[in-house]
């Protein structure tokens, strides 16, 4: 089977548990929404500015919902040890990580396309202007934010405190994701134009290239038992 | 049982903390405009650079562990990331001690302070995933992990903290700059010397007590066999 083969197989693996159990999604949505409402209350939107707020409530919204997301990935595998019959399988190691990394923002991502138009009815926003760049600033960060979560959760959730971990390594590690996150969004929400915040996407594309490349090297080092 | 070139780094780092101690507090002047507040300057940048040594030595000797799976390179990672720690808890601590007669404040989002703080956490964070794993094996490939994906992304951090700050607060110049007096560069490049020398130090005996550590365990499992199979022996269970 070809290198992207094995990557969708894995995907469409996690995809098709997902849609069948429908045990994930749900929940997720519900605990992003529960962020979401409860900064609307912590904060009082009429007189706090949204634009100067909102980006970082939707992304703590994300990161958080992300860490249940990455760490439910994980735990699947471990349940009647499944990671074995992969562990043996004839299969290449990366592509196992590429496809959990596909998993991971495919949920992430579903959360993401219902919570934007979400938030943009619950405080009042008109979110939709501008939805390429908006699209674009969501897909880079997400996959950064995803390239290190599989990596960690990978390893995290062979401990037995893996709710702790998880975030415990992925938030100081993920503070570039974080901060070019919210940044941008909260341009792309102003409507400014691309070249305000051009420093900001190059700098999530290029921690999403050096942290894809150092999982697919080091990924290997995480699973052997 | 330390072998002769250990003694003699213990001896030099003995004497060398006392004569900088001296160059420090006697023979440098005291700085005109801070005052007495600015010999914490001395530590607080040392410690810095030896932080980062430690970050920098782990992720080294991390990649040589993954590549040559040999223990002793997972020992010295495991102990500089430790020093590193403890090196960016003292600046952690010192910083805001001198920030807050200098700039006024405790703490501020200034770019250096930040980034710090981030350091120590992924490496605390590094420590903590040790404790665990089930075994050493499972700890020395996992904070290999650790390390080097944390030493990665130390400029990205460093970047991006800068770019979220927009324009720094002003920072005073610290190090080096035209201002410094000579013999005070002279006390600083003391100091320096001198953590280097304790780093080292706390880092030959940190891999000792490691590999000590290794043969207490290995020995307990021997004495765990043991009993084991003279109960076989006697046709007694397989507990032991």
């Amino acid at each position: 089977m070809s290198y992207l083969g094995t990557v969708l197989l894995v995907a469409g693996k996690d995809l098709r548990t997902e849609i069948r159990s429908r045990e994930q999604v749900v929940s997720l949505f519900v605990f992003a929404l529960l962020i979401l409402v409860v900064f609307n209350f912590a904060f009082d939107f009429t007189i706090v500015d949204f634009g100067s707020l909102g980006p970082g409530v939707l992304w703590v919204a994300f990161i958080f919902s992300g860490v249940l997301a990455l760490n439910h990935s994980f735990r699947i595998e471990r349940e009647q040890d499944r990671i074995e019959g992969i562990l043996v399988a004839p299969i290449d190691r990366s592509a196992f990580y590429l496809g959990k990394v596909a998993a991971t923002m495919m949920f992430m991502s579903a959360v993401e396309a219902v919570l934007v138009p979400l938030a943009a009815i619950l405080f009042n926003q008109p979110l939709t202007t501008r939805l390429g760049a908006l699209l674009l600033v969501l897909l880079l960060n997400t996959l950064g934010f995803a390239a290190v979560g599989t990596l960690f959760a990978a390893v995290t959730t062979q401990t037995r405190r893996s709710e702790v971990l998880l975030p415990l390594l992925l938030f100081p590690a993920a503070v570039p994701i974080a901060l070019a996150a919210v940044r941008t969004t909260s341009h792309v929400l102003a409507g400014r134009p691309f070249q305000v915040y051009a420093n900001w996407v190059w700098l999530s594309g290029g921690y999403d290239l050096v942290f894809l490349a150092a999982a697919v090297l080091l990924f290997d080092f995480a699973l052997q038992e | 049982m330390r072998p002769m070139w250990s003694r003699v780094l213990q001896i030099t780092t003995l004497l060398a903390v006392p004569a900088s101690l001296y160059m420090v507090f006697v023979v440098a002047p005291i700085e005109e405009k801070m005052g007495v507040i600015q010999k914490i300057f001395y530590f607080h940048v040392p410690s810095a650079f030896m932080a980062f040594l430690g970050v920098g030595l782990c992720a080294v000797m991390s990649v040589l562990y993954l590549v040559t799976r040999q223990r002793r390179w997972d020992l010295v990672a495991h102990a500089a990331a430790e020093l590193g720690v403890v090196f960016c808890t003292i600046v952690l601590i010192t910083g805001p001690i001198w920030a807050r007669p200098v700039w006024g404040v405790w703490w501020t989002g200034e770019v250096r302070l930040t980034s710090t703080l981030v350091l120590w956490l992924i490496y605390v964070g590094y420590l903590l995933l040790r404790q665990n794993a089930e075994n050493r094996e499972q700890a020395a490939r996992w904070a290999a992990i650790t390390g080097i994906v944390g030493a990665l992304d130390m400029p990205i951090i460093y970047k991006s903290v800068e770019w979220w700050r927009g324009l720094h607060p002003v920072v005073l110049k610290m190090s080096g700059g035209g201002g410094l007096d000579p013999v005070m560069g002279r006390a600083f490049a003391a100091c320096v010397v001198t953590f280097t020398l304790l780093f080292l130090c706390l880092l030959v005996e940190r891999v000792r007590l490691g590999r000590l550590e290794d043969e207490v365990e290995s020995l307990e499992q021997q004495a765990a066999r043991r009993p084991l199979t003279a109960a076989t022996d006697a046709g007694g269970g397989s507990s032991r």
